[in-house]
């Protein structure tokens, strides 16, 4: 194996990093955090047919969708002569666990180093790996990511909401993007406005709640899954707009509830292995720090009332324990039939569970927990929907056409 | 005001139904046709129909069906879901049915109506119903009909693979080349289509009370039904095959347009079909030819690649015969002694092998000139020892080297054959005038020559034609480049988008090809094929296909003019190679007058295989047994035994706990044998005696066992080894165990040398999966608590949780320490085991084949005996734990973190400093983790000058594919034996 190249010192001001597409509303945000420290980064947006094609061809045709996806979206971007190889760095999450997905990082060196050995790969992460990277997380940086993600799923929740329902079409989305721009801006010039968290959750609540809204009932789908697959529309086709243009309202659970489950894992792991380290009580204490953080944005959210608050994510882990062990942490692990208990809890009793298809950990805590959910919520309406390189869309949504059909009986 | 009239019109995937109903529901009118994929023109032909006979009627109408969606939403149409219809129809016409099945042309859908209605549908990799029977029918070249009726006088049911077409598939062409009776494979094939359903569609719910049956195929196909019956157990009262089952769901479609549907003038629902624009979703190529000129240049390049020809009947002197018994065709070539064709032929097999190749030697005796001698025969192929037992052929030889033979022929500095037969890919890399590496494709991509073949008929036309279409095809589609069954709806998805026959053509030739690159291959770029590529197999005559193949490449490509004949080619040219002055000794044009032959099937019991046998009689004491894994079944004495890890390993499981059983125990617990307890029993067998327990193990794995626990299974793409979990459960639960104890293991155990020690997400939860979804299981008889074997404490600890109801508390520590030296002593054996084999193998100058996978691979319904398979070509097998720990692991461009599969990196390591040592790695379908671990394995291997073989296994039983690849490999050891021995590559460790 080549030695893979490094992102350097120098690298800060001379190298773009490119960042792939998942949620655009968060990703902008966390970008703009970066910028404020020098870095240059750029959120790919393409997403035609060529990125699965570039997928195929460079990564193994088993490996998971979404490996397949990220690297065939920066092959097809470097590909396009956009980005000049000798001034361009990419940038990937690393989770660690024992999910594949822990690997992508060197599936796309190997992809990168057949074509451009000079493009430094970079690790996004949170647990040390990679320490000979010049790209680095400080504390502030990292409490700032946090607000980031709090604000993204916040936007994020108004927005889905409103756009279902909205009486004026684009409405919601004006109302999404004035936010966006504002908090960026905010993050971009290193104001510590971000730091006034209920003023400015409280101000979003009420500039959502001010957009009109019909009456009308709709059907609320719920959407959970594999991560990637989950939030990102080159991933799922489009499914946030294939659900609102068959009249659904789609429910998104908040992306602060992965981060609060991978945080979860390290101290929980510690417990039931009798194995306390070093990381395992920093974990615990940086978990305190954002349940803290989640508990305030709900108690805002609950005062303000206009819109269904986040899944309280120690209610979450309660909700658990009735169908699985915290111990399962590889991929989404027990997180995923915990949101399907909460949405069918909270009346959302039609959930899609996005699979990326042959998806190790999704065979026990999706399909695999289906069952022990629809016997404690006989009402819930649970579809399983696999997402590939080879599966169509005519299938795909078919399926949930059904799912729909269910859902009217 | 409600409309008097309204009509459903179902658009499915292969026909169009239309239904009238009147104000009362009662239905008026019904007509069912093929589409043929001309989806527009065939609803706007019905509606014409209808309109002639309405002219002047307004109708509430509704679209529904898979290919119907994208209609109605650019017709501006209502749309209802398909199993949502057939569930309004049911409700209506069968209002006291329990269940309801319904098989479309591609779909399988469910529904349960009593005790909570629920609605089906299968998943996107289980397709293929209807076209799957008419692409089984084609494979034998008869009708759909013809079919059903050689299923009615089948006399038993071979075990066909259920998950998916493909799969089938395969188990079915060994099946005829083998010569199982046609009749018993169409039974069986009905079969697969019934297990197919139940398992994939009901998932745990059972399909009782009265059922009514639906679609196409199940009204046709009385074969079908009586599969159906006779598994589900339903008598003629509850199982319900209604005479309107054709056209139910556009009587479904009909009710719900009557209560919900928008009412239009016939005239204008004709026009909104008509001007039903197509969507632009529709991704399309460059043309295959710009214009006539150009593909004549094409034509003229590749028609100098031909042989010459001599007369049969006015040549005299000798000649050499080939033989290429493949899958679904058969060819034959003889040649001169300067290798002129004096006779060719090719032609599909229609499941009749032996019949065709004896046809056509009769007619070579037949029109030969007496002064012709056959000096020597050669057969290969998946029919090759059928044919050289049946007709007394001089040799058999592996199809790789036949391949090899033929291309060097024509391109004497050949660096890459590639072959796309009916149902194989085959690649070969040449390095130094020998086979350096061999790519086939798995059972998952057969998307091959007959893939073509079927798709062009269900579309109406004849191969030669459909493929013509292409050629100067203005937008050929992108239809991705997976399997047979998900091409299946990409194509579906392009006609609903308005593509034409032609662009589908072109788009299927294309998708074929980038299936054998980027699948097959999984090459980066042209050059990582080589320079000087010749294209064989009879897919390449396609010249669509080989255009395809030069503009994916960027680059010109030899196709010699016998392309279809390469393999029988290459035959003629070993046995001319190899003759010496006596004549051929094949069967002879008298003995061929009266050759007749019978089959029957047994079952073989020399061992515990129980191999299911064919056995075929050619009269004079000479028979030929095929489907025996080892030598055994095959009639022949069992020779000297070559030694076997694989079965030393197994046998020690089982013995495990026939031992150190305490005579009075305080209870029975039940260790399911399965997954990580394929490693781990010795561990739970001595902690649990040592504590006073009595241990039982599940029975051995085999079929029965799968279909046991079949019904709890929740995901059917999860791998073969986890579902057969679901029935060792059963089984302990059927024998009646105190509780069955099933730890969940986020970690295994840390053996150095790793990034770090994980179990892969299935063997580490499974436990979870399985009381979730079996209603026999509940935290009393199910114990499966989470632990760390590498924390001491953490086990102490959590086993005294685990059996607080049994007062041992005390002694779990003492238990605890046992337990890890039971499991020591275990490994130790496997290695010490394993240096007493490599010994004996290298005194008895044997080749040892390192057989490396997982745990649960000694399974043998796992493994399906590739072990014995590698045994019975003479080769000692040892295994990739026996030796992982003699090296070190090599520098990894991935994550190494997973402690099953960390071994397979370093016993690769090792096998690279033994010469006579090589590595076969074996792959369980759906196992997404050695889809990191293969390129990197592959890496080690070839990077040292090591062959690197992957064998992907599944439910499937047939090793067809692993023989060709196993002698390939030996093909290629031989060879490189013969070579001075390379110098050594220095690698840093």
């Amino acid at each position: 194996m080549p030695e893979y190249a490094k992102f350097t010192e120098d690298m800060i001001k001379t190298h773009t990093i490119l960042v792939p597409d998942m949620l655009p509303i968060h990703f902008k945000m966390l970008i703009s955090i970066f910028e404020a420290k020098g870095y240059k980064l750029e959120l790919l947006r393409n997403d035609s047919r060529a990125v699965v094609d570039e997928g195929l061809k460079n990564v193994h045709n088993d490996a998971c969708y979404p490996a397949l996806l990220v690297i065939g979206q920066f092959m097809d971007a470097l590909k396009s002569g956009k980005y000049d190889p000798d001034k361009t760095a990419l940038l990937i999450t690393q989770t660690g666990g024992g999910c594949r997905a822990s690997n992508y990082i060197h599936l796309l060196r190997k992809a990168v180093a057949k074509n451009y050995p000079q493009i430094p790969v970079v690790s996004l992460n949170f647990s040390g790996l990679e320490k000979d990277s010049a790209f680095r997380i400080t504390a502030p940086m990292f409490l700032k990511m946090l607000y980031a993600v709090l604000y993204g799923d916040l936007l994020m929740t108004c927005y889905n909401k409103c756009r279902a329902y909205e009486i004026n079409k684009g409405e919601s989305r004006k109302m999404l993007d004035k936010w966006h721009r504002r908090l960026c801006n905010i993050f971009l010039k290193g104001s510590r406005m971000f730091l006034k968290t209920k003023k400015v959750y409280r101000d979003i609540l009420d500039d959502f709640a001010s957009i009109p809204l019909s009456k009308e009932k709709k059907i609320r789908v719920g959407i959970v899954g594999e991560i990637y697959v989950k939030y990102s529309p080159l991933a799922n086709n489009h499914l946030e707009d294939f659900l609102i243009s068959e009249g659904c309202e789609p429910v998104v659970p908040s992306l602060l509830e992965f981060v609060m489950y991978c945080a979860a894992g390290t101290f929980n792991d510690a417990k039931i292995y009798d194995h306390t380290t070093k990381q395992s009580i920093f974990n615990k204490i940086g978990y305190d720090l954002i349940y803290a953080k989640q508990k305030e944005l709900i108690k805002v959210m609950k005062e303000q009332g206009s819109f269904e608050p986040l899944h309280d994510f120690e209610h979450l882990r309660k909700l658990a324990d009735k169908y699985i062990n915290q111990g399962v942490v590889m991929g989404e692990g027990w997180l995923i039939p915990a949101e399907m208990a909460a949405l069918a809890k909270s009346g959302v009793e039609n959930i899609i569970c996005t699979q990326p298809f042959g998806c190790l950990p999704n065979h026990i805590v999706a399909k695999g927990m289906s069952r022990a959910i629809k016997q404690d919520n006989p009402n819930a309406n649970i579809v399983a929907i696999d997402y590939d390189p080879g599966a169509t869309r005519v299938n795909q949504e078919n399926r949930i056409k059904l799912m729909l059909a269910n859902a009217r009986l | 005001m409600a409309n008097k009239y309204s009509l459903g019109i179902d658009v499915g995937s292969t026909t169009v139904k239309t239904v009238i109903t009147d104000a009362d529901g009662n239905i008026v009118y019904s007509k069912y046709q093929r589409h043929l994929s001309k989806v527009k023109e065939t609803v706007t032909d019905q509606l014409k129909i209808i309109q002639a006979d309405y002219p002047d009627e307004t109708f509430t109408v509704c679209i529904t069906g898979s290919a119907g969606l994208g209609l109605a939403n650019s017709a501006g149409i209502p749309f209802v879901q398909e199993v949502h219809a057939a569930f309004l129809a049911v409700k209506k016409k069968q209002p006291d049915a329990d269940a309801v099945i319904e098989l479309g042309g591609e779909d399988a859908k469910i529904i349960f109506l009593t005790g909570g209605v629920e609605q089906r549908m299968n998943g996107t990799c289980a397709g293929g119903t209807g076209a799957f029977i008419d692409q089984m029918a084609t494979l034998l070249g008869i009708t759909a009909d013809q079919l059903d009726e050689l299923s009615l006088h089948a006399q038993k049911i071979y075990p066909i693979a259920s998950r998916c077409g493909v799969f089938a598939k395969s188990d079915i062409q060994p099946l005829l080349n083998q010569g199982a009776r046609r009749e018993d494979v169409a039974a069986s094939i009905f079969q697969a289509v019934v297990d197919q359903t139940v398992s994939g569609l009901a998932q745990g719910r059972t399909i009782e009370g009265k059922v009514l049956f639906l679609g196409g195929p199940l009204f046709f196909l009385s074969g079908l039904k009586k599969a159906f019956k006779k598994t589900l157990g339903l008598d003629d009262d509850n199982a319900m095959f209604p005479p309107e089952a054709p056209v139910f769901v556009a009587y479904g479609c009909a009710i719900y347009a009557a209560a919900a549907g928008d009412s239009f003038h016939i005239e204008d629902i004709i026009d909104k079909i008509r001007t039903a624009k197509a969507s632009d979703d529709i991704v399309t190529g460059e043309p295959l030819f710009r214009s006539q000129a150009e593909y004549e240049g094409f034509i003229d390049r590749h028609r100098k690649f031909d042989l010459g020809y001599a007369d049969i009947h006015t040549y005299k002197g000798d000649a050499y015969l080939g033989i290429d018994a493949g899958s679904t065709t058969t060819k034959l070539v003889l040649i001169t002694d300067d290798g002129r064709i004096l006779y060719h032929h090719y032609s599909s097999n229609q499941g009749q092998p032996l019949d065709k190749v004896s046809d056509q030697v009769r007619r070579i005796y037949s029109e030969m000139n007496p002064g012709i001698t056959i000096k020597g025969s050669a057969v290969t192929g998946y029919g090759e020892d059928l044919i050289k037992a049946g007709l007394s052929i001089d040799h058999g030889i592996v199809e790789t080297v036949a391949h090899f033979k033929a291309a060097a022929y024509f391109c004497p500095d050949v660096d890459f054959i590639i072959d796309i037969g009916g149902q194989d890919i085959k690649c070969f890399k040449i390095k130094n005038k020998s086979i350096d590496s061999i790519m086939l494709n798995e059972a998952c991509s057969s998307g091959c020559g007959s893939f073509i073949q079927t798709f062009a008929m269900a579309l109406g036309y004849d191969i030669a034609e459909f493929s013509q279409l292409g050629l100067f095809a203005e937008h050929p589609v992108d239809l991705g480049s997976r399997c047979t069954v998900f091409m299946n709806s990409s194509v579906k998805q392009a006609q609903k988008d308005g593509a034409t026959v032609d662009d589908i053509s072109a788009g299927l030739s294309s998708s074929i090809i980038k299936n054998a690159i980027y699948k097959v291959i999984r090459a980066n770029s042209p050059d990582d094929l080589g320079k000087n590529i010749v294209v064989q197999g009879g897919t390449f005559l396609n010249d669509a296909v080989l255009r395809s193949f030069e503009k994916e490449l960027g680059r010109n490509v030899i196709r010699p003019a016998i392309s279809g004949l390469m393999g029988a080619f290459g035959c003629a040219l070993y046995a001319k190679e190899r003759a010496g002055d006596e004549p051929s000794k094949i069967i002879s044009a008298e003995e061929l007058e009266n050759f007749t032959y019978t089959s029957r099937s047994a079952n073989c019991g020399g061992c515990t295989a129980h191999c299911q046998l064919n056995i075929i009689n050619f009269g004079k004491g000479r028979r030929f047994i095929s489907g025996n894994r080892c030598e055994k079944g095959g009639g022949m004495a069992n020779k000297n035994t070559v030694p076997n890890l694989y079965e030393f390993k197994y046998d020690s499981i089982l013995n495990t706990v026939k031992t150190h059983q305490p005579r009075r125990y305080r209870g029975t617990v039940g260790l399911p044998l399965a997954l990580g307890f394929y490693e781990q029993l010795p561990f739970w067998h001595m902690l649990f005696t040592t504590l006073g327990f009595r241990t039982v193990i599940s029975d051995e794995s085999s079929r029965d066992m799968y279909y046991l626990g079949q019904h709890t299974i929740p995901s059917d793409t999860v791998c073969y080894p986890a579902k057969l979990t679901h029935g060792h459960i059963e089984n302990l639960l059927d024998k009646g165990v105190d509780f069955i104890f099933y730890p969940c293991m986020s970690y295994n155990i840390d053996e150095g040398n790793s990034d770090n020690h994980f179990n892969c997400p299935v063997v580490a939860y499974y436990p979870e999966l399985l009381i979730a979804n079996n209603p026999r299981l509940n935290n009393e008889n199910f114990i499966h608590p989470y632990m760390d074997l590498n924390i001491r404490k953490n086990v102490i600890k959590v086993m005294g949780q685990a059996l607080k109801n049994y007062n041992v508390k005390g002694r779990i520590p003492e238990a605890v320490d046992k337990a890890y030296e039971a499991l020591q002593t275990y490994r130790n054996s496997v290695t010490r085991k394993a240096m007493e084999i490599i010994t004996q193998a290298r005194a008895e100058g044997r080749k040892i084949i390192v057989i490396a996978g997982r745990p649960y691979h000694i399974d043998k319904e796992i493994n399906h005996g590739i072990h014995k398979l590698v045994s019975s070509l003479g080769m000692a097998v040892i295994t990739e734990d026996s030796i992982a720990g003699l090296a070190s692991t090599p520098k990894l461009g991935v994550l190494n973190q997973w402690t099953y599969h960390s071994r397979l990196y370093r016993a690769a390591k090792y096998v690279t400093t033994q010469p006579d040592m090589q590595l076969i790695q074996l792959v369980s379908f759906g196992c997404g983790i050695d889809a990191v671990t293969g390129d990197e394995v592959r890496h080690i291997l070839e990077s040292r000058g090591k062959l690197y073989t992957q064998l992907k296994i599944d439910e499937i039983n047939n090793l067809g594919a692993a023989r060709i690849r196993l002698r390939s490999l030996v093909a290629a050891m031989e060879q490189a034996d013969q070579k001075p021995a390379k110098k050594p590559v220095v690698q840093p460790v």
